[in-house]
């Protein structure tokens, strides 16, 4: 027995081998869950409506996302109506456009199955939706979701 | 015993449980997806379309107003209610079904609605418009749409699992992980085109 008995005594320093390994953790971990927004709102975050027929939007990058709301700046009116295509609040009038700007930066076979998200507020009214959707419908944009938190009953 | 003073901790391992957590939350963050109601536009009419005449009893019409009331069929309604409602439409197989390319479903064998005559055909023949004001709420354009699509889920369930015993839902799941497999194909085919999902937008009033 008496050939285990230790040299040294007195304490040992705790070992710091690990930690670089627990630094690249958060490091991967931050990486991944942060998600880039690469449009900054102009509008207040919408507040989505709730609905229990939700589908999940797949291939993020065939999503173009049109946002409904209140204009933070106020000059655009204080309604729940304003539109905002890319980083500017714009008319139902634009929609075509920035919908044909959007299928120019994928290929051509994957143009069908490109979706148009309506990230709309709940207070907003109807008619605007509408007109969005006409202008999709000129343009051939059929796929739309209509963005909505899940609720349970 | 020998009596060990002050061993050192064993750090060797740190390591590894540092992967652990790391491949742990890997797998288990869900990047905020979006979701949403998907619906399908129609295509543009040409200039020249004549919409076909569909008979009164085949359109179940529900008109939202600017205070965010509901008419269906002709009678205030309750959002929640609209569910049921929807379903006792769709349900009803009064008649024969539509024909297409020669084709006549014929009578609908798995409705178990009242077979009424004033009520829909058939569920393929069964339309459902939904009207709304321009200064309608979109929150509740979003609930009454919920409420019509929950109304074909329910239905669908219904089928799928009085024929397959198994959910149309579980159905649509598994047809999704295996998209090669042409029994899951068919079988997902048939139950949507028995309930086929008809929402029509009419034109909103101002």
């Amino acid at each position: 027995m008496s050939k285990f008995r230790k040299k040294k005594k007195g304490m040992p320093a705790v070992n710091t081998a690990a930690l670089p390994d627990i630094v690249f953790m958060l490091l991967f971990f931050f990486m991944v869950t942060t998600t880039m927004r690469e449009t900054s709102l102009q509008i207040d975050t919408p507040r989505l409506p709730s609905a229990q027929e939700v589908k999940k939007l797949e291939h993020k990058s065939l999503v173009t996302t049109i946002y409904v709301g209140k204009a933070k700046d106020t000059k655009y009116g204080t309604s729940f109506n304003r539109i905002q295509l890319n980083d500017k609040i714009a008319t139902a009038d634009e929609v075509p456009a920035f919908i044909i700007n959007a299928r120019s930066k994928v290929s051509e076979e994957e143009v069908p199955f490109m979706t148009t998200s309506i990230k709309a507020d709940k207070e907003c009214s109807v008619g605007t939706i509408v007109d969005v959707r006409l202008k999709l419908r000129d343009v051939n944009a059929l796929k739309i979701s209509y963005s909505a938190g899940a609720s349970i009953d | 015993m020998a009596r060990r003073e002050n061993p050192e901790i064993n750090a060797g391992s740190m390591a590894d449980i540092a992967f652990l957590l790391l491949i742990f939350f890997l797998v288990t963050t869900t990047m905020n997806v979006d979701s949403g109601v998907s619906k399908k536009l129609s295509e543009k009419p040409p200039a020249d379309y004549v919409p076909p005449v569909i008979k009164e009893k085949n359109i179940f019409e529900v008109s939202i107003n600017r205070n965010n009331e509901l008419l269906v069929e002709g009678e205030r309604m309750d959002i929640k209610g609209l569910k049921e409602a929807a379903i006792a439409f769709i349900d009803n197989g009064g008649g024969e079904g539509k024909v297409e390319n020669d084709i006549a479903t014929g009578k609908c064998d798995y409705c178990r609605g009242e077979k009424s005559e004033s009520s829909s055909d058939h569920p393929n023949k069964a339309i459902i418009s939904v009207q709304s004001d321009r200064l309608t709420e979109y929150g509740t354009y979003i609930a009454v749409q919920d409420q019509l699509l929950r109304a074909y889920t329910v239905l669908r369930n219904r089928l799928s699992m009085d024929k397959y015993k198994i959910s149309y839902t579980e159905l649509e799941d598994a047809y999704k992980d295996n998209k090669s497999n042409q029994d899951l194909k068919k079988k997902v085919e048939f139950i949507k085109t028995s309930y086929p999902q008809i929402i029509s937008d009419a034109e909103p009033t101002n």
